[in-house]
């Protein structure tokens, strides 16, 4: 047990460094997110006088969005470290080894929580450092640490499955578009209710992304709102329940060894 | 044969092959279609109750004040896609390959600059018919309206000169984000969900000194069927061609120096 | 040490390899490797050597046959075959973000490595390979040699008994081939190693092999030391080139009189195996001679592992791969 801990620890360690060896990977994921997160919210900032808008700062409205953002490099960079492993031949290298699928999928992830950790705390230092409110308080950090580290899980379960079944970095940077199409095609900028458009409305409704934004959100807008919270959580336990199964089986697939 | 027919000459054959290869492959012509739709429908379609904020007083709705600065990114992504395709010859050896062809080398960057607004064009249809579709108002008439659209093209043309100076200097296609971040940028630092009166500080100062702002703005007075800020507009535009345009140029000296 | 007490470090039966919608990339192959000798696998591009290596180290299940590897089954016993090999595949699998320690570091906590034990244990392959030097660089800056050189350290970092090797040294430079053939002869000598080494370069196969087995379209068409089987081809074999094209049927008619007619089809040349007691080239040249031929061309060839493949396959190693195709490319469309 200790061994496969130590092992899994070993794989977690590389994953880590391996994407912070990787400026071109890691910057964008800090720097985009806060660069749309200024744009929008200084572009925005008059929407809060749109009357039931929940708050006046649309900043501290906004700022659920790069935590999203980041959960989405998290996904693409997880997932694209995966597929140069399979086409590179690594996992292979590591099949090879006594180490099980179940510990190589948690060091691998794993090593996408050590990402996350940082962009989340980097996230919200940002959000103080900006004046935003935060409803929650001092107890509503943790949380906000939980979750969003939840929240990254379940992308990188996403990453990693997507990464096993498309088999190349290239096809899985080219799927950037499409979870970009989710974020924007959520209640990402606007409150579901205020959205006036009943098409844009239903999208974000069936969005599950929408329910992700609106838990971070609540603890800087409304504080401990359970509903959304269990939303997001309930949201994201089972995206991790069907990716990680799914990731799980195509691993077993993807190492068709003995 | 003299200077100016090898010009064109070469401009019509690369600009022929290039839009062929647009047309042809949907990995080219999809991306170009679908993320103007994708952002016209995300701003227009999300954003629509920013037009009852205090101050908000556009007269032709929210989806035809998003509809002018969409129709502007495409034309401007459009340019970019052009810098792209030039990389990838280049990278791929078929640049040379021109280089080594053509009696007109700047029929060469004329030729994917036509096939640019070819492209800028079409995307520029399939936008306005989504926009129609979409009950989007317009004041316009025939004039304005065509005025729009060449304001859109020749800001196809500008940024497509930028873009071709990249990639004619880098010859890869790694140097696609150089090509692509700063119009990103750029873009995005003009009024692109509200009236320029109504951004926080630190933007309206950002976009008042934009060259691209005053492009998004006259296509939305266009739109309302006015004039306002066209002279202007048109300046901005003719400045960053004239710019990027010696760019392009010297690019392609690089590009002939190197072999 | 393997809990068998098998005298076979491989044992191969029947092994079959049968991708679906594919040809028989392995088809039926018997094999045994006795241990510690170096067993040359030698075959054109798309025989079905990697395929075979796959099977053997686990990585791909048979679709039928048996093998045992270090005296365990490699379908039911994958995880104690991997006990006791270690395998440098085709490409060499790095991380190009990490140096040659980290690769190490994580290598031998994967492989079980004692914690005290795993900074000397990496320190000292990486010192036998050369690449001492090196050893903090990133390996993406690397030569193909020193990639194939750490590949070939963190295959050893467990003490395998039995060492996979599929063609290390493709696209490597002379120097770098050299030096990597210097240490798989150590370690079998010196360690007394198994090393199951695929190639496609005769000279590789000669220089290296206690014994080779030729594959071919997934099948093995001979088996033995090389100087035995170079044995077996025989006699040296003449080639002639007449001087004037037309006379190539007269030529074929003389050289026809020496042996049996062999070699590439070539539209100028002749080919003939010599017979024994046939008289060897001076015989061939009088003949010539004699009906007033004139040759452009003349040759004798010695036996090598080529002509071996030529008498067993009809064709020439070199160049046969082209007709067989990518056999990766196979192995990826399956598993895709």
């Amino acid at each position: 047990m200790t061994g496969q801990l130590d092992s899994i620890y070993e794989v977690a360690r590389r994953s880590f460094l391996r994407s912070m060896r990787q400026p071109a990977a890691f910057v964008p994921a800090i720097v985009f997110p806060l660069f749309l997160l200024a744009v929008n919210s200084a572009g925005l900032d008059a929407a809060t006088g749109i009357p039931g808008f929940p708050t006046d700062s649309y900043v501290t409205f906004a700022l659920a969005i790069p935590f999203i953002q980041g959960g989405t490099f998290t996904l693409l960079n997880s997932g694209t470290d995966l597929a140069t492993d399979i086409e590179t031949g690594f996992l292979n290298r590591m099949a090879m080894t006594p180490l099980g699928g179940p510990a190589l999928l948690a060091g691998m992830l794993g090593g996408s929580m050590a990402i996350a950790l940082i962009q989340t705390a980097f996230y919200i230092a940002i959000g103080f450092t900006v004046g935003a409110d935060f409803a929650a308080g001092a107890a509503g950090v943790p949380m906000l640490f939980l979750l969003s580290l939840v929240i990254c899980f379940a992308f990188s379960c996403v990453g990693v499955f997507t990464a096993l079944r498309v088999g190349t970095g290239e096809a899985m940077q080219s799927m950037f578009p499409v979870f970009f199409v989710f974020l924007f095609f959520s209640s990402m900028a606007m409150p579901r209710d205020l959205i006036e458009q009943d098409w844009f409305r239903t999208v974000a409704t069936i969005n599950p992304l929408s329910y992700l934004i609106e838990g971070i959100r609540s603890l800087y807008v409304v504080g401990f709102d359970w509903e959304a919270l269990g939303l997001a959580f309930g949201v994201s336990a089972i995206l991790i329940a069907v990716f990680l199964s799914l990731a799980a089986a195509s691993l077993r697939t993807t190492l068709v060894r003995t | 044969m003299s200077g100016g027919a090898g010009f064109w000459g070469v401009a019509r054959a690369v600009a022929w092959r290039s839009t062929h290869n647009f047309v042809t492959n949907p990995a080219l012509v999809l991306p170009a279609m679908i993320f103007p739709l994708f952002f016209f429908g995300a701003f227009a379609g999300g954003l629509s109750n920013i037009d009852s904020s205090p101050g908000f007083d556009y007269p032709n709705g929210y989806t035809a004040f998003e509809f002018g600065f969409v129709l502007m990114q495409a034309s401007a992504f459009g340019g970019v896609f052009t810098g792209f395709g030039i990389a990838r010859d280049f990278e791929s050896g078929f640049g040379r390959r021109l280089m080594l062809a053509a009696p007109n080398r700047l029929g060469i960057l004329g030729g994917y600059v036509i096939s640019s607004l070819i492209r800028a064009l079409m995307v520029m249809t399939l936008l306005f018919a989504i926009g129609l579709l979409a009950g989007m108002d317009v004041s316009s008439n025939l004039p304005e309206l065509v005025t729009l659209i060449g304001l859109a093209l020749f800001l196809n043309f500008a940024i497509g000169m930028w873009a071709a100076g990249i990639a004619l200097r880098f010859r890869s296609i790694q140097a696609g984000p150089l090509m692509q971040t700063p119009v990103f940028l750029i873009l995005f630092l003009t009024p692109v969900y509200v009236p320029r009166e109504l951004l926080s500080s630190w933007v309206q100062d950002v976009a008042r000194f934009n060259p691209v702002t005053p492009v998004i703005e006259a296509s939305r007075s266009l739109i309302a069927g006015s004039h306002d800020g066209l002279l202007l507009a048109f300046a901005c535009v003719g400045a960053l061609v004239l710019l990027f345009g010696i760019s392009a140029v010297t690019g392609m000296r690089d590009a002939e120096a190197s072999g | 040490m393997s809990e068998s007490a098998s005298e076979w470090a491989i044992e191969v039966e029947g092994l079959t390899q049968k991708f679906r919608k594919g040809p028989l990339a392995v088809d039926g192959i018997d094999l045994h490797v006795e241990r510690g000798e170096i067993y040359g696998f030698l075959g054109p591009n798309g025989a079905g050597k990697s395929t075979t290596v796959l099977m053997l180290t686990t990585l791909l299940p048979p679709t039928g046959g048996v093998a045992r590897v270090g005296g365990f089954d490699i379908a039911r016993e994958g995880g104690r075959v991997r006990s006791v090999i270690g395998a440098a595949l085709q490409e060499a699998a790095l991380d190009a973000h990490l140096t040659a320690r980290e690769h190490m570091r994580l290598q031998t906590a994967l492989q079980g490595v004692p914690k005290p034990e795993r900074r000397a244990r990496g320190d000292e392959l990486i010192e036998r390979v050369g690449l001492a030097e090196a050893a903090d660089r990133k390996v993406g800056g690397y030569s193909g040699g020193m990639k194939r050189r750490l590949d070939l350290a963190l295959a050893l970092v467990h003490g395998p008994e039995i060492l996979f090797l599929d063609e290390p040294t493709t696209g490597l430079d002379p120097q770098s081939r050299s030096s990597l053939w210097e240490e798989v002869e150590r370690l079998a000598d010196d360690e007394g190693m198994t090393v199951f080494l695929t190639t496609q370069y005769l000279e590789e196969a000669d220089r290296l092999a206690d014994r080779v087995g030729i594959i071919d379209r997934g099948k093995i068409v001979a088996e033995g030391t090389p100087a035995m089987l170079k044995a077996e081809v025989g006699e040296p074999s003449v080639s002639a080139r007449a001087a004037d094209p037309s006379d190539r049927g007269r030529l074929v008619e003389v050289l026809g009189r020496f042996g049996s007619a062999s070699g590439p089809e070539d539209e100028d040349a002749a080919w003939v195996r010599l017979d024994p007691g046939c008289g060897g080239l001076v015989e061939v040249v009088r003949a010539l001679d004699a009906e007033g031929l004139q040759v452009a061309d003349l040759q004798l060839h010695e036996p090598t592992l080529d002509d071996v493949f030529l008498e067993k396959t009809g064709r020439k190693l070199e160049g046969a791969g082209e007709e067989q195709g990518d056999e990766s490319g196979e192995f990826e469309a399956v598993s895709a």
